[in-house]
Formats: C-alpha cells, sequence, structure tokens
C-alpha cells in the first residue's frame, strides 16, 4: 500500500526482500545502509536474536529524493527466513509495493528456496494479491561459493513469470543495488 | 488486485490534522501520530523533534500487527488499543477502521484515562473521515491500484533518473 499525500507531498513505497533461511536478506539491507550517502538514509532497524539471525525484521527507511515534487522514499523491509517464522513473515507482506526474492545459490538450499517461494505465494494470496502482478525481482545470491548450481537450473526452478533476475554477492555488494534499482522502478512505475 | 493504495489530498489532510491538535489540546499530551497498517505516518501533531517518526511508525505497525495476531489466537477478532507504560513517557495506541492507527505519547502531565477517553471520542470521527477517504478511493476511475493517483505520465522517467542519482 503505496501512501501518496498530496498535501505534505510525500510519496512512501514498501518494499520487501523475502527468502529461505540465512540466503542474505539482511546481507543486502545492511549494505545498502553502508554504501548509501548519510543524508538519503534513516536508521537500520533489526529485530533479531542474539545469534543475528532476523527474528520479525529489518527495516531501512531510503530517501529518493524530490520527485516532480514528491519527496519519495522506500521504506526496505526484511523477513525472518526461518520455516517456523511464518506468521511474522506474513505480517511484514502487509500493505508491500514490491519484492525481491533471495534465492541462495547453493545446490543444497534449491529445496528450500523453492519452498520459501511457494510461501510467499501463500501469504500473498492471503492478502488478495497476485505474484503475477505486483512488482517482483529475483536475485540469485552467494554466486562466489564452490558448489552452486547454475542459473539456469534456479531460473528453471524460481523464475517461471521470467521477471528480472540478478546474480549476487551480497556481502560484497555485487549485484545489491542492480536489485533494488530494479524492483524500485517497478514500483514507481506502477504508481503512476 | 485490492491493495489499497492510500492517496490523501489536501482538504482530507487538513482536517485529519484538526482532529490530532484536537487530542493535542484537550489531553495535553506531547505529541499524537497518525500512521498507516503498513507502517508509514501519514501526519503529526506536537513536538516531534526528539523522535524518529520513521522508525517509530514502522515498529507501530510491527507492534500492532503481532498483537492483532495474538489477539486471534485467544480468540479475539483484535485488541482495538495498546498502552504501553514508561518511566517517564507512555504510548497509547488505537486502531481506526483496519487500516490506520493512531498513537498518542504522553507523560506525566497526562492520565491515561484522559487519554482513552479524548482519543475515543476523535477515534470515531476519525473513521467516518476515512470511511469516506476510502469510499473515495474504491470508487475512483480504473479501480486499484495507483489509479487513484494524479502523477502524471512522465513522473517513471523522472523516478528512474533520480534513481539512478541514487545508485551511482
Amino acid at each position: 500500500m503505496s501512501l501518496i499525500n498530496y498535501s505534505s507531498r510525500e510519496i512512501n513505497c514498501k518494499i520487501v526482500y523475502y527468502g529461505c533461511g540465512l540466503c542474505g536478506k539482511t546481507t543486502n539491507i545492511k549494505f545498502i545502509y553502508q554504501k548509501v550517502s548519510p543524508d538519503a538514509k534513516g536508521k537500520l532497524i533489526s529485530l533479531a536474536t542474539e545469534l543475528d539471525r532476523t527474528l520479525f525484521f529489518d527495516f531501512l527507511p531510503l530517501d529518493l529524493g524530490s520527485i516532480k515534487g514528491f519527496k519519495t522514499r522506500f521504506h526496505l523491509y526484511t523477513v525472518p527466513g526461518q520455516v517456523f517464522y511464518n506468521a511474522s513473515r506474513k505480517l511484514i507482506l502487509k500493505g508491500v509495493d514490491g519484492i525481491v526474492f533471495v534465492a541462495d545459490s547453493q545446490v543444497e538450499r534449491l529445496e528450500a528456496n523453492v519452498e520459501a517461494l511457494t510461501n510467499l505465494q501463500e501469504n500473498l494470496t492471503e492478502y488478495g494479491m497476485n505474484i503475477e502482478t505486483i512488482p517482483f525481482v529475483i536475485q540469485y545470491n552467494k554466486r562466489d561459493l564452490p558448489n552452486i548450481a547454475t542459473v539456469d537450473e534456479m531460473r528453471a526452478q524460481l523464475n517461471k513469470w521470467n521477471v528480472p533476475e540478478f546474480e549476487a554477492v551480497a556481502h560484497q555488494g555485487f549485484g545489491v543495488f542492480e536489485t533494488l534499482k530494479e524492483v524500485a522502478k517497478k514500483v514507481l512505475k506502477n504508481l503512476s | 488486485m485490492p491493495v489499497e493504495n492510500l492517496n490523501v489530498f489536501e482538504d482530507d489532510f487538513w482536517a485529519i490534522n484538526e482532529k490530532l491538535n484536537q487530542i493535542l489540546k484537550s489531553t495535553n499530551c506531547l505529541s499524537v501520530m497518525l500512521i498507516d497498517k503498513a507502517g508509514q505516518l501519514i501526519t503529526t501533531a506536537g513536538d516531534i523533534s526528539q523522535l524518529d517518526t520513521t522508525s517509530f511508525s514502522s515498529l507501530c505497525a510491527a507492534d500492532f500487527a503481532a498483537t492483532s495476531q495474538l489477539a486471534m489466537l485467544v480468540g479475539e477478532k483484535e485488541f482495538s488499543t495498546l498502552f504501553h507504560q514508561g518511566e517517564k513517557q507512555n504510548i497509547y495506541i488505537a486502531s481506526i477502521e483496519d487500516r490506520v492507527m493512531l498513537a498518542v505519547v504522553f507523560d506525566q502531565r497526562t492520565t491515561l484515562g484522559l487519554v482513552r477517553v479524548r482519543v475515543k471520542q476523535v477515534v470515531l470521527e476519525l473513521i467516518k473521515m476515512f470511511t469516506a477517504i476510502f469510499a473515495k478511493l474504491d470508487g475512483a476511475p480504473g479501480g486499484a491500484p495507483g489509479s487513484g493517483s494524479n502523477l502524471g505520465t512522465d513522473f517513471a522517467s523522472e523516478a528512474e533518473s533520480e534513481l539512478d542519482n541514487l545508485f551511482k
């Protein structure tokens, strides 16, 4: 649910990073936080366990600047990836404008990726949303690791909608901004 | 796709602001914030200079969403209000039509009872206002999503160049 305030001339949009546990959602957000200039970002909030696993969500507000006189801001969220946190995941999807699905490229995580994607579709359906119509991109993360599936194999399992896809190594920042930029473009296009 | 974009126009905005100021004056609270359920701040009244309102709004929405789920677990539709008590400051949050919430921050200069009574009155009026706003949006030609926006056709291209600037 984007919020367009014609009086204070502000637009707020919500982008959610989704994916299985330890796929690198928080790493994406942390890298963005480190690299964006201080005047364009707010505080990074992480509701995490003592072991740094996301418990509820990470949140990063990002100012895009003024577009046609509207101060435009993205709210980036990650969900907890672990299977048993589905109630929290569903809550964070409420009012989402765009989704980045972060997939773990390691062969042994393929099944977990598919499960997370199915879970995303189920949760969107419960909100009356559809993965085919919401701004949606896929990121194949951890491309620097050995024992990874090929992009073709991952595409066959995860990208049947042929949405934009990006290879990434989130902890080095490779592919992080490309992914965000694409989903942001799609969200803003959807607004106009 | 039934995603409700919330567009707030000038007239509604000032009318809503007036209601928030009414709470501020009648309760002597510190600040009042109106937040949508996705965690985005709609408007505020009072002194928010010491508050990170963006983070506050996001956490407020998460707080409310988590509490709603707790309500369902015990067989309630929702807990329509939340209260957090601190040593110096307190927060009272009330739901408005399941899509928006009102958060009041107050200290010892007022009481929970007074805040609760005054907020209850104003919430009833805000419900009427938001019902009208949502009816207006639902009736917008073309339906949702984004159809209620008057951003113009060149918005997307201008947005794209701003994105290039942000991420270069």
